[in-house]
């Protein structure tokens, strides 16, 4: 027990030299998507119970609407017109629920381990983000091989199916992040999981996934402008089926609203830090 | 020793949370490779300590520097050189042990190349690598700690920082930590500061102790020196007995105070 103390061996205790902000922000995206993919990978039966609300939205609904022809939607078949509504429907599920993981965390202790690593609070966020954007796009991308299998002929273009990842990812962030701003502000699982619950289903049916906005009345045409997730549906309509779009703003908006979003939950992360 | 930067410095540390007191202008140091106990009843403010020097809560009065970085002015810097093992145990329990410690030989920096190589070290020091592709939520107690153990080596630091680390732990598991810590210090010379109650502990593994009270230290030096101090034949439950005093010998008052901040943590959690 009164073994003389010795100096600090030359390469233990050194740490490492900093890096620049985004390498390290890079780094910690990086991180963290592989820890959600390892998480994917040891527990896949999420992926199949949250596939299962889609397809039927996909099968019952948009069968049974493209015989009623009851909605415009011009040159689209309305399976085709409804597919990337879904799609960005079955992504935005995944990610309004993620900030449970951020309280869980919290509430086990793990995200004060995470804290006192060398990761700025920004960087654990867009990390968690990104990680959230990788759990919607293995869920996106089931949905998408469905829609193919009952019919709806889909580009198979790269670059266009790449430019839909990107919108997915941009969509994911924004509303994980949104998920995680109620954590700061709710800091319970149950009371999140409740609001959750409470918005999704408003965010979807103001948003353009199931009906052209200009169907709707004046004051939902409103919200759905304000939406974020319409204009993920619209740039997914584009890219996916050819259907005339302005891809620069939708991607400029869903832009802004992921930088928005990562900026006000790195805000709150301190309150759950505490 | 002599010469080197101290490992810990507090100096006129406070901290309240609300009305409460839990870190009443402490001074204390933890010298380069010495293993420094922080001991006193449940609610001394160990842990407070610990996560002000740590960098998780905010330094308002006093001042706090790791092997001479100031952890307010530079916490970053502080955290590259500290592991961290909470009271409460915390691991990833749908990730393998293996990716549990990746994890965090990514968040440290840990170059690419040296990944792997430096996560089978950190696994292999704490004797997990027949459990390492295991996922987490298989391990036993004694199993999760040392896990814990092997993320909070990984990044090779300077200090190591256990609040409590054997706590629930069985007689058996406590001496693999304890074997553990002795010879992070020996080997790597590498500088320890613990929280714990159990005077055993305190006693086998400390090089010097600081026994704290209600957020004021009390009494601090080597087991010995406390020992004598307190007369002829004391044992360490003695010095504690001595020092922590009179609040000691009211075990239902302390326990209501217990209670009632559990209440509160469970409401605060919902
Ligand atoms: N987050 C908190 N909010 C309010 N009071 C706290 C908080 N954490 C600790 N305390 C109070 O601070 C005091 C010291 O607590 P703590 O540092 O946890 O003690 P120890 O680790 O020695 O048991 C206690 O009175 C405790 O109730
Ligand atoms: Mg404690």
């Amino acid at each position: 027990m009164s073994v003389p103390p010795v100096a600090p061996r030359a390469d233990w205790g050194s740490g490492v030299a900093p890096r620049n902000a985004v390498a390290l922000a890079g780094s910690r995206i990086v991180a963290f998507c592989v820890v959600e993919w390892q998480k994917l990978m040891h527990d896949r039966t999420e992926l199949v119970t949250r596939a299962i609300q889609p397809v039927l939205w996909l099968v019952v609904f948009g069968e049974t609407f493209s015989r009623v022809r009851a909605i415009p939607t011009g040159s689209l078949s309305y399976l085709q017109y409804m597919a990337p509504g879904i799609i960005a429907q079955s992504g935005m599920f995944v990610a309004i629920f993620y900030g449970i993981q951020i309280i869980w965390e919290r509430d086990a202790g793990i995200l004060a381990k995470l804290l006192v690593t060398p990761t700025p609070r920004v960087a654990l966020i867009a990390g968690k983000s990104f990680a959230a954007a990788v759990r919607a796009l293995a869920m996106v991308v089931v949905i998408l091989l469905v829609s193919v299998v009952i019919g709806v002929g889909m580009t198979a273009n790269p670059l266009r199916l790449l430019g839909a990842g990107a919108s997915v990812v941009l969509g994911t962030i924004f509303f994980s992040c949104l998920s995680m701003v109620i954590a700061g502000l709710v800091m319970s699982r149950d009371r999140l999981m409740g609001i959750g619950q409470a918005i999704t289903m408003p965010l979807f049916f103001a948003s353009s996934a199931l009906y052209p906005v200009s169907m709707m009345p004046t004051w939902l045409q409103h919200l759905s402008t304000a939406n974020p997730l319409s204009y993920e549906v619209s740039s997914l309509r584009t890219l996916l089926l050819g259907n005339p779009g302005n891809l620069w703003s939708d991607f400029a908006v869903l832009t802004v609203a992921a930088v928005l979003g990562i900026i006000a939950a790195s805000r709150l992360l301190g309150r759950l830090a505490r | 020793m002599s010469g080197a930067v101290d490992a810990v410095r507090c100096v006129g540390l406070v901290h309240r949370f609300g009305d409460v007191l839990a870190v009443d202008h402490l001074d204390f140091r933890v010298g380069s490779g010495e293993v420094v106990g922080l001991l006193g009843p449940n609610g001394a403010g160990k842990t407070t300590t610990i996560r002000l020097i740590n960098t998780l809560l905010p330094v308002r009065e006093g001042t706090v520097e790791v092997f001479g970085v100031n952890v307010r002015s530079n916490p970053m810097g502080v955290r590259r050189l500290i592991g961290y093992v909470p009271q409460q145990l915390s691991i990833e329990g749908a990730l393998t042990g293996r990716e549990n410690v990746t994890l965090f030989a990514r968040l440290f920096d840990v170059p690419r190349r040296e990944r792997a190589d430096r996560v089978r070290e950190a696994l292999a020091l704490l004797d997990l690598e027949d459990a390492a592709d295991r996922t987490a939520s298989t391990y036993s107690g004694g199993m999760v700690r040392r896990l814990e153990l092997a993320q909070a080596l990984v990044s090779r630091p300077a200090l190591l920082v256990l609040d409590e680390p054997t706590t629930g732990l069985d007689p058996l598991a406590r001496e693999g930590v304890w074997e553990r810590v002795r010879r992070m210090r020996d080997e790597h010379g590498m500088s320890v500061l613990l929280t714990t109650h159990y005077m055993e502990e305190a006693d086998e593994l400390c090089d010097r102790l600081v026994l704290m009270h209600r957020g004021a230290l009390q009494a601090e030096g080597t087991p010995s020196q406390l020992k004598a101090a307190v007369g002829p034949g004391a044992s360490l439950d003695d010095v504690f007995r001595h020092f922590a005093g009179g609040e000691l010998r009211a075990p239902e008052q302390e326990g209501l105070r217990d209670v009632r901040a559990t209440r509160r943590t469970a409401r605060r959690l919902g």
